[in-house]
Parts: structure tokens; C-alpha cells; sequence
């Protein structure tokens, strides 16, 4: 097989990577404004800072497979990486301005122990995980569709080319994707009140997505894509309904599997569809494709060598993570808050 | 303006903000790793205690430039698409790298050691941060590597079909001689900065404490923060010698790899022997050899700085009116609209900057010695200068590190990517002609507003739990969480939670 082709796999693996870890932590800071209650066992304070330690110690960890996959496209496909990034400027931009945000918000949140602060850290990390599942969403449905280039393998539309129909609808089935995943993640991470809600919502949401998402997925084979990624559709019907039955049955891990499942063959519909470009043309226009977006043999060699030394570790010392952190969290796991009051911060003496 | 010059100082801005967080993180994370090796292996609480402060500190820290780091990492497809068609086959690897090799490590090691207090044996938990420790410090050297490149391409072949730079080797872009030189510099600078804030820090307590006249008080500034103040202290005189040697060596370099920066950095117009380095030179603002007037000089100490003679035929440097004649002939008088190219970078900024940088680290390191002697022999002191000068002494080292930044990268102006003087001419990129051709002004104009607002929102706060856990102290208790410290197995709350 040739280089180019590896790497185009590769990309879709970093993909896969990055949309099935950060999708459920995604999925879990859209949920901080809909989960937590005060009815429950604590305090709805509590509730939500149970959420987000769920994820605590591993998103950072799950937003590196982001940066490598931009990082991977920079060097194996640099007019991909050229062309994508500079049209897709604006959506990126929001992206980023969320990202941001959102990062500041999880590790500041609980250095002031004040009620407006934590709201306010509560809107950031909403905003930061909204936004960039629904602009992910936008990106590849348009990666499917396809965008007009222009000769020189330049972005020639605008940026309301990038908000059609079928992008829009592209968008909210991974924003519903990643709010079933946290959803799922959530059931599988807690115990307690918040473990029964989150079941109940997971499997509403499948409901839910079962069309949403089938619906869009039929809409791109028949109107973008090739006859095997069928197949695909097909799994990732199988895998829907799949969640419907094992939440039902507070089968949680398998319900995890099964919408990590889902998004692996997302992923693999929108590469599938893609191939052989990376950037196929609207309407049949001018499109760039693999060979001519790629790096030479020799750099494509050089990465397949590290990445095959270095992402099988990367994915043993991520696992081992998720193994340390297995326990289910409950509120009362929960400290009390360490971070500072404004009383304490006023008199800063002894 | 035009895109170009929007998206310039976008990137100025946005790199060297990033480049206030980096140090820091690349210098503390090896000393809270010491402090806990400290603290593991002498089962001292004062280590424990220590390891937790700066610690909080670092975390704090650290989060600003991750976030800052992804829209670098973006800005190179958004702002400079022509600049990543060009580079990409030979520039992108050590980034891909970066992330690979560096940046999983740092996120994963580090979530591992904030919430794994009760999780993981002593011993594993110190590996932990031991891994972000090396980690950090390997993101330096790629994207070092990467930065290096720009200055000094090696390793490349010029591709007349595609008009692209590809990669021949990669052993000679990681052997760059001016990586080498620059890897050291950066981390020696980083040390020197995160030296300097441990031991101001620590300082300013230990004076605050004995001035109480308070016995248990004074024994916590004896116990606790003395030796801090002597780790920071070391740490500032390992970097600050590190960074003069290394920067010796880069200074030589230049001088063969990038004459004009060299040139600029002196505001020597025309070549000379023994060339004097000027300490105060003042100019106009035409960025033109006319209005240069050099009125404090020291001789011989450019020609030392570029060559390693101070006089001599051998200490010969040329001049920026020496360099452009040549450059206009070897790389063309015009650009491709026509324009006449200058290839002298902005006079007064390159001048000055270099000078800063090098103030600002001297200034810092020499503080060093003083408070050697503040402290010796188990000293403690209640002297309130001492306490102000080491508060003053922790943004010196930023700001040499970002005067370093801007003298670097506006040096190498007009490239983006500097031809090498004994490599294919072929290999070069004027910083006008990287900038993105589908990215219209207002798009960088908005992302330019959007960032800054941003940046300088997130400044404040940063700041601001900076300065107010740096208030807050080391903790009064602190406990040993670990798995072999408990005595029973029940479950507890977490030791750690957001
Ligand atoms: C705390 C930070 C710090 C300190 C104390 C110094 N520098 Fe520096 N300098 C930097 C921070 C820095 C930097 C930010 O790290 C740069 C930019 C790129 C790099 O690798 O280092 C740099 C670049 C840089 C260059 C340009 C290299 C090139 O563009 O090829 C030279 C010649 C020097 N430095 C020389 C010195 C000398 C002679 C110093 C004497 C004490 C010195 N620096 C201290
Ligand atoms: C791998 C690392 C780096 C790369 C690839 C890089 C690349 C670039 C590029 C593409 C530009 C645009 C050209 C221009 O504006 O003139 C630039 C400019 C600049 N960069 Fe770097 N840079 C790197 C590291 C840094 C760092 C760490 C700093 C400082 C903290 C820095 C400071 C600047 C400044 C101040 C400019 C503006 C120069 C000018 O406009 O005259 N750079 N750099
Ligand atoms: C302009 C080029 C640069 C790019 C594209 C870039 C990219 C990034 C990215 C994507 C991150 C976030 C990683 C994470 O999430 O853990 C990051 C953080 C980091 N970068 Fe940069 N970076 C640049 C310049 C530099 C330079 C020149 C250095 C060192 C000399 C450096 C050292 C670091 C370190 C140590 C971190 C860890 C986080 C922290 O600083 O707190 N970076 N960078």
C-alpha cells in the first residue's frame, strides 16, 4: 500500500481517537447545564463538580489527539492542512475561542470558592463544549460534501457555503453524538441519583439519534458517498440500537462500547466518502486529492516509523490512565471546595 | 492594513504570550520533581509542603499555555497557508513529532499526578511527574527544531515541479548546528526564569515571616522557604551561566548563518575590524544607516561576540549596507510585484532587543549571588529589600526570554524562512509571500481583536491567581494520601478534586 494512503488511514485514526475520547468529555460539559439537580443526593454544586471530575484527570490527555491530528496533517498532507485551515477560518477561529475557554474553565473553576465565579466557569466550559462538537460536526459534513476550490487548491467560496443544509445537519448529529456518548459516560463514571438520570437520558437520546443520525447518514450515501460505506451505516444503526437495549438493562459498559462504536463508523463514513481526496470539489469541481496533498516518501516514511513506535504507547499509558481512574465517583466523593473565598483573599494576612 | 501585516502581529502577539507561560512550565516542572524526590526520598514534610505550593503554582500556569499553544499550532494553516505549502514536508514533522512524542506524555503524566495523590504508590506518582518534567522539555526541542529550520534550512531539496521544500534528512534537521545552540539557550533561559520565581517567592515569605519576631514563625521561614530560596538560587546560576555560554555560541552562528542579523543587532552599517559593541546608539526612524550615532561603546566586543577575535582581520563583521549589496545580488533586487526588497530587519528593534535580553538575564542571575550571600550558612534574613528585590527580580527573566523572541524573529527579517548561506539558495521564503491568499483582511482583523480581548482578559486572571495563591503560602498540614500511608482501605473523598 502506498505511504499516502497510510497516512490517510492514520488521520482518520487520530480522528477516531480524538472524537471518541473528547466526545464524551464534550458530551459531559454540555451536560453540566442539564444533569445536576439539587434534589438529588447533594448539593447541585456537588452534582456538577462530580461531572466534570469525571473527566478531570483525562481531558487534556484526550484533546492531544486534536493537536496531532492537525500536527499529523501539517506533515503528511501540508496542502490539506494549507487549504482546510485558511477556509475554514472562521469555524476554526470559534473552535479555538472554545477550546480556550473552556481549558481555563476546568482547571480555574475551583480556585475561587464563590458562587458567581463558578457559575460563570460553568457557562465557559458549556460554551467551550457546544461549540466545537457542533463546528467539528459543520467541518467533516462539508469534507463529505464537498467545498469549491479553486485551481490553485485555494478555498473559493464563502463562509455561508459552509452552512448548508446538509452541513447543518452534519453538525448536530455529532453535537447528539457526543451528548449520547457523555451521557453514556456520565451512567458509567458515577453512582448514586445522577447514575439513574444520566441512563434515562442516554437512552432517550439514543432514541433520538437513531434517526437523526440514520437520516443524515442515508442523505450522505445517497447523495456523496460509495456503496461499501453502507456497511458502515449499517454498524452504526446496529450500534444505536444497541444502546437503546443495554440502557434499558444498565448495561453501561457495553452501552459505552457500542456509541464509541457509532463514532468510529462516522469517521469512517466521512473518510470513506472522502477518498481518494482529501478535499473533494463541490458539485464535481476542482478537488484535491491524496497524491497531490501529500508529503514525499521519505517524510511519510519517517512518520510511519515514529507513529508506529509511538501511538501503541500512547495508547497503553492512556489506558493504564483510565484504569487508575476506574472507581465510580458519587457525591460523596466529593471534598468540600478547596479554592479561596473572597473573604480569605480580602485579608490576606495571617 | 493588509492581511500581512495583520497576520504579523498577530503572530508576534500571540507567540510571545505564549512564550510567557512556556518558560515557566519548562523550568518549574523539573524543580517541583525535584521537591518531590526531596520529599519521597528524605520524608521530610517541609518537601511535601513545598511540592504542593509551587505545584498549585505550576498548574495554574500550565493551563494557560496549553491553551495558547493549540492556536499556534492552528495560526500556521490560518494566517501562513503559503508559508505551511512550502515548509510543510520538512516543517511539520518535528511538530507531528512534538505531539507524539511530547505533548501525550505532558497531558497524561500530569492528570495522573494532580488527581493520583491517593491513587498511586509514592514512587510511581513521583515517576509521574518526572515524565512531564522530560516531556516538556522534549516539546522544547522539537518545535526548537522546527523553529531552527526557519533560521538555518538544512536537510532539504528544493522541488522545482511542486515549487516546494522537501525533506532529504532528518538527522540533519535534528542535527542543525543552530538547534543545538538554541535548545540549551531556551532551556537554560527557562530555568533561569523558573530559578528566579522560586526563589523570589520563597524570599518575600521568608522575609515576611522572620519580621514577625514570631519563634515559630521564624522557624517556618528557617525550615521551609531558606531552602527554597537556595534551590531557586541554584537553579538561577546553573541557567544564567547556560545562558551566556550557549548564547556565545549562538552569537558566533549568526554571524555565519544570518550576517545581517548580526549586523542589525550592532547597527553596524558599514563592515569593520574590531568592530566596539555599543551600549547606548542612538538612530532616526527611516530604519536608514544615516541618523546611527553609537555614544557608548566597548571595543572589540562585537567582532568577539560574532567571531571570537577582538581585532584582527579575522574579527572582521560586515555591515548591514554590506549585507543587502550582497543579498541584492545573490536573492534578487525586487520582489515578485517589483518592489525593491530591503534585507536589513528593523534597526532600532533587532538593537535593542538583543541588549535587553541580555540585561534582563545578567541582571536577574547576578541577583542570585546576592541572595547566596543573604543566606549562607543557614542564615535567615528579616531585610526588607531583600524581599523586594526578589519580588522585582521574577519578570526579568520574561522579558529577556521575549526580547530574545522578537530580536530572533525580527532579525530574520525579511524571510520567514532564512536562505543558508552555504545551502540551495532555493530554500527560502520572503515573510510577505507565506501569508494565507484565501484569508481576507477582516477575517484576520476579527480573529486578531478576538484573541487580544481574549489574551488580555485571561492575563488578568492568570495574574491574579498567580499573585494570590503565591500570598496564600505553603498549606499549614499537609498529608501523605498515598496507598502504603493508609492504614485502612476504606474509600475516602478524593485527595484532589476540581
Ligand atoms: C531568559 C532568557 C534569555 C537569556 C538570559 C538570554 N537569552 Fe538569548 N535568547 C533567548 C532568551 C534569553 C530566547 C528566547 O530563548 C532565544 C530566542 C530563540 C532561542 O533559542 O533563544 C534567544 C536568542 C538569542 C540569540 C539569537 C540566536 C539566533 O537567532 O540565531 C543570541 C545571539 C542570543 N540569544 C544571545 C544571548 C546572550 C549572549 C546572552 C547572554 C547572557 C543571552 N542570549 C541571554
Ligand atoms: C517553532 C517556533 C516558531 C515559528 C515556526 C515561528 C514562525 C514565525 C512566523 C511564520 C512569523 C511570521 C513572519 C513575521 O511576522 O514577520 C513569525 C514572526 C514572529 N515570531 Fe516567530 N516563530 C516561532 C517561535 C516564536 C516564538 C517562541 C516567539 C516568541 C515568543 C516568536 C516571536 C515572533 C515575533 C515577535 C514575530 C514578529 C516578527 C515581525 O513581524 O517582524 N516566534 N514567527
Ligand atoms: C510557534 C510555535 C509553537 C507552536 C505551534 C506550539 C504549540 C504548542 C501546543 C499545541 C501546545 C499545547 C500542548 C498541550 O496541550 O499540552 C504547546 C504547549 C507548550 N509549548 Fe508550545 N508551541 C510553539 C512554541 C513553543 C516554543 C518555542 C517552546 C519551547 C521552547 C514551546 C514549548 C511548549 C511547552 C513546554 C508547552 C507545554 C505547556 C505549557 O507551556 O504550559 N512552545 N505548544
Amino acid at each position: 500500500m502506498d505511504l499516502a494512503l497510510v497516512w490517510f488511514v492514520l488521520i482518520a485514526v487520530l480522528w477516531t481517537g480524538y472524537l471518541v475520547l473528547e466526545g464524551f468529555d464534550f458530551g459531559v460539559g454540555m451536560l453540566l447545564g442539564v444533569l445536576p439537580r439539587a434534589d438529588g443526593t447533594g448539593r447541585k454544586d456537588t452534582e456538577r463538580r462530580l461531572l466534570i471530575n469525571t473527566i478531570g484527570p483525562v481531558w487534556d490527555g484526550n484533546e492531544v489527539w486534536l493537536i496531532t491530528a492537525a500536527g499529523a496533517t501539517f506533515a503528511a498532507f501540508p496542502e490539506w492542512y494549507a487549504t482546510l485551515f485558511s477556509g475554514f477560518y472562521l469555524p476554526l477561529l470559534a473552535i479555538l475561542v472554545a477550546l480556550i475557554v473552556r481549558a481555563v474553565a476546568f482547571e480555574y473553576r475551583g480556585k475561587i470558592d464563590d458562587a458567581a465565579w463558578t457559575r460563570r466557569a460553568d457557562l465557559a466550559i458549556q460554551f467551550g463544549s457546544w461549540v466545537p462538537a457542533f463546528l467539528w460536526g459543520l467541518t467533516f459534513a462539508n469534507l463529505v460534501r464537498g467545498v469549491p476550490l479553486d485551481a490553485g487548491h485555494q478555498y473559493a467560496g464563502t463562509l455561508a457555503d459552509l452552512f448548508s443544509p446538509f452541513a447543518v445537519a452534519g453538525a448536530v448529529v455529532v453535537t447528539l453524538l457526543c451528548l449520547l456518548h457523555g451521557a453514556i459516560f456520565v451512567s458509567l463514571k458515577t453512582d448514586g441519583d445522577i447514575r439513574a438520570r444520566a441512563r434515562r437520558l442516554a437512552a432517550g437520546l439514543a432514541w433520538a439519534a437513531l434517526p437523526v443520525a440514520g437520516g443524515w447518514a442515508v442523505w450522505a450515501q445517497l447523495a456523496y458517498s460509495v456503496t461499501w460505506t453502507w456497511a458502515v451505516v449499517g454498524v452504526a444503526a446496529a450500534g444505536l440500537a444497541g444502546v437503546v437495549v443495554t440502557t434499558g438493562r444498565s448495561r453501561e459498559g457495553r452501552a459505552f462500547g457500542l456509541s464509541a462504536l457509532v463514532l468510529v463508523a462516522y469517521v469512517v463514513l466521512v473518510f470513506g466518502s472522502m477518498y481518494p481526496d482529501v478535499l473533494p470539489g463541490a458539485g464535481g469541481g476542482e478537488s484535491l486529492t491524496i497524491a497531490e496533498a501529500a508529503s514525499t516518501p521519505y517524510t511519510l516514511g519517517i512518520l510511519t516509523v515514529v507513529a508506529a513506535i509511538l501511538t501503541p504507547l500512547v495508547i497503553a499509558y492512556q489506558a493504564w490512565t483510565y484504569w487508575v481512574f476506574r472507581r465510580r465517583l458519587s457525591v460523596r466523593d466529593i471534598p468540600p471546595p478547596i479554592g479561596l473565598t473572597w473573604q480569605r483573599i480580602k485579608d490576606a494576612a495571617f | 492594513m493588509e492581511a500581512l501585516d495583520l497576520a504579523r502581529w498577530q503572530f508576534a502577539i500571540t507567540t510571545v504570550y505564549h512564550f510567557i507561560f512556556v518558560p515557566l512550565t519548562i523550568g518549574l516542572a523539573p524543580l517541583v520533581a525535584i521537591m518531590e524526590t526531596a520529599w519521597v526520598r528524605t520524608g521530610n514534610e517541609r518537601w511535601l509542603k513545598l511540592t504542593k505550593f509551587f505545584g498549585k503554582l505550576f498548574l495554574i500556569n500550565f493551563a494557560m499555555g496549553v491553551v495558547t499553544g493549540i492556536v499556534q499550532e492552528f495560526q500556521f494553516g490560518m494566517n501562513w497557508s503559503e508559508y505551511s505549502r512550502f515548509v510543510g514536508d520538512v516543517f511539520g514533522a518535528p511538530l507531528a513529532i512534538e505531539a507524539l512524542a511530547a505533548f501525550f506524555v505532558e497531558s497524561t503524566f500530569l492528570g495522573l499526578w494532580i488527581f493520583g495523590w491517593d491513587r498511586l504508590r509514592k514512587g510511581v506518582h513521583l515517576a509521574c511527574i518526572w515524565a512531564v518534567a522530560i516531556a516538556v522539555n522534549l516539546s522544547a526541542f522539537f518545535i526548537l527544531a522546527a523553529n531552527s529550520w526557519m533560521q538555518h534550512p538544512v536537510g532539504t531539496r528544493f522541488n522545482p515541479e511542486t515549487g516546494r521544500a522537501e525533506m532529504v534528512d532528518i538527522l540533519a534537521v535534528l542535527g542543525n548546528n543552530t538547534l543545538w545552540a538554541a535548545f540549551p539557550h531556551a532551556v537554560t533561559a527557562a530555568f533561569l526564569t523558573a530559578g528566579t520565581f522560586v526563589a523570589g517567592i520563597a524570599a518575600w515569605w521568608m522575609v515576611r515571616l522572620v519580621r514577625t519576631g514570631d519563634e515559630t514563625r521564624i522557624a517556618l521561614a528557617r525550615d521551609v522557604y531558606r531552602p527554597a530560596v537556595v534551590l531557586g538560587t541554584v537553579a538561577m546560576l546553573v541557567g544564567g551561566a547556560g545562558v551566556a555560554i550557549s548564547g556565545d555560541f549562538q552569537g558566533k552562528l549568526m554571524f555565519e548563518q544570518q550576517p545581517g542579523k548580526m549586523a542589525s543587532a550592532e547597527a553596524l552599517c558599514d563592515g569593520e575590524e574590531a568592530a566596539n559593541f555599543s551600549i547606548l546608539t542612538i538612530g532616526d526612524l527611516s530604519n536608514s544607516c544615516e541618523g546611527v550615532r553609537h555614544i557608548l561603546e566597548v571595543p572589540g566586543v562585537a567582532s568577539y561576540l560574532g567571531t571570537g577575535q577582538f581585532s584582527g582581520p579575522d574579527s572582521y563583521l560586515p555591515g548591514v549596507n554590506d549585507v543587502q549589496a550582497e543579498y541584492a545580488e545573490r536573492y534578487g533586487e525586487t520582489d515578485a510585484a517589483g518592489n525593491p526588497i530591503s534585507y536589513t530587519p528593523n534597526l532600532a528593534l533587532t538593537y535593542w532587543s538583543f541588549r535587553l535580553m541580555i540585561g534582563f538575564a545578567a541582571g536577574s542571575a547576578l541577583l542570585a549571588l546576592l541572595a547566596l550571600w543573604f543566606t549562607r550558612g543557614g542564615r535567615v534574613t528579616g531585610n526588607k529589600w531583600f524581599a523586594r528585590v526578589g519580588v522585582w527580580a521574577i519578570p526579568m527573566p520574561f522579558v529577556a526570554s521575549s526580547f530574545g523572541w522578537i530580536f530572533t524573529e525580527t532579525g530574520r527579517q525579511p524571510w520567514v524562512v532564512a536562505p543558508n548561506p552555504t545551502g540551495i539558495d532555493q530554500i527560502r521564503l520572503l515573510t510577505e509571500r507565506g501569508v494565507s491568499t484565501a484569508v481576507s483582511p477582516g477575517m484576520v482583523l476579527a480573529s486578531m481583536i478576538v484573541f487580544t480581548v481574549l489574551y488580555g482578559v485571561l492575563a488578568v486572571v492568570w495574574g491574579r491567581l498567580m499573585h494570590r495563591y503565591a500570598v496564600e503560602g505553603v498549606p499549614d498540614v499537609v498529608h501523605d494520601d498515598s496507598p502504603e500511608a493508609r492504614d485502612d482501605d476504606a474509600d475516602r473523598p478524593l485527595s484532589f478534586a476540581y
